[in-house]
């Protein structure tokens, strides 16, 4: 019982509603924390100047972009076994915020490679990977709203997120598979790295933000999911969850 | 340091600031769209008790 509580929606939208403003304070803090340690605190690095500061916001992006999907799809696996509405919910809340995290990825990652490396685009397995990463967010997304019945949506979401989840591991492991001109880790957080430690703690500050910023954002939008799937609902009409 | 060189970032300012500016504004705009639905939705639960 107590582990299946708040997988209900009735349950869960009143603790979604207690928990979010935490999760978006927590997330403005370490933003605040992140950025003045990236800009005032961070040394210029010795080879690649002040355009590296770019880094602080493009690896938690990217990083949170592929995690999410793998959260999807965990919630995707929940949705097929378990058969728990909330799980497809969840599937729902979280997308946008991947969706923008990629792009934001790829736009951040493309001015910070024409200085570094004297072009904003080139086809390399990382790029590429990330950008069919990108698609398959909008390819989810599109599914689930062309189909109306939403427990076929739901089906077809998790089914298509759940295969194509092997692409995280593919951006992932790319830098290491193939000769790819996108480096692997340079400001790496294990303690063999060149960083200095203000500079892994500006990012390992950037990554929580943008992950607390993300349960936020799904937590805020699966209620919003949760109130136009059940309209109508008694719970709800009662003014119910508050 | 002086506020020009802060944002002219070693001739990369550019770069730098088309990047945090998109992010700001992009996560900006992502709260506003949220916020919107939200009250959509809201409004929608209210229809339906009526």
């Amino acid at each position: 019982m107590s582990l299946f509580k708040y997988s209900s929606p009735a349950t869960f939208y009143p603790l979604a509603g207690k928990l979010w403003p935490w999760f978006a304070g927590l997330a403005g803090v370490l933003t605040l924390a992140g950025s003045y340690l990236a800009f005032f605190v961070a040394p210029t690095d010795f080879q690649q100047g002040d355009v590296y500061r770019i880094l602080y916001i493009h690896v938690p992006l990217a990083v949170m972009g592929m995690f999410i999907y793998l959260i999807m799809a965990g919630y995707g696996v929940m949705a097929l076994t378990l058969n728990t509405r909330l799980s497809s919910m969840m599937m729902e809340a979280l997308a946008p915020t991947g969706a923008l995290f990629t792009a934001l990825a790829l736009w951040t990652g493309s001015l910070w490679g024409r200085p570094t490396w004297g072009t904003y685009w080139v086809w390399d397995a990382r790029i590429t990977s990330t950008l069919l990463l990108l698609f398959l967010y909008v390819g989810y997304i599109a599914l689930t709203q062309a189909i109306d019945d939403k427990k076929r949506a739901d089906k077809a979401g998790a089914l298509l997120v759940i295969v194509s989840s092997i692409n995280v591991p593919i951006i992932y492991f790319s830098v290491k598979w193939w000769n790819t001109l996108h480096q692997g880790s340079s400001v790496s957080l294990a303690g063999n790295s060149i960083a200095s430690p203000a500079m892994r703690w500006a990012l390992l500050a950037m990554t929580f933000a943008c992950w607390m910023y993300s349960i936020a954002m799904a937590l805020v939008r699966v209620r919003a999911i949760i109130v136009e799937r059940e309209r109508g609902a008694a719970w709800l009409m009662k003014g119910g969850g508050e | 340091m002086h506020w020009a060189d802060f944002f002219y970032m070693g001739g990369r300012g550019f770069y730098v600031w088309g990047s945090f500016g998109v992010f700001t504004v992009a996560i900006a705009a992502e709260i506003v769209l949220l916020r919107l639905r939200v009250r959509r939705a809201a409004n929608y639960a209210h229809q339906a008790h009526e």
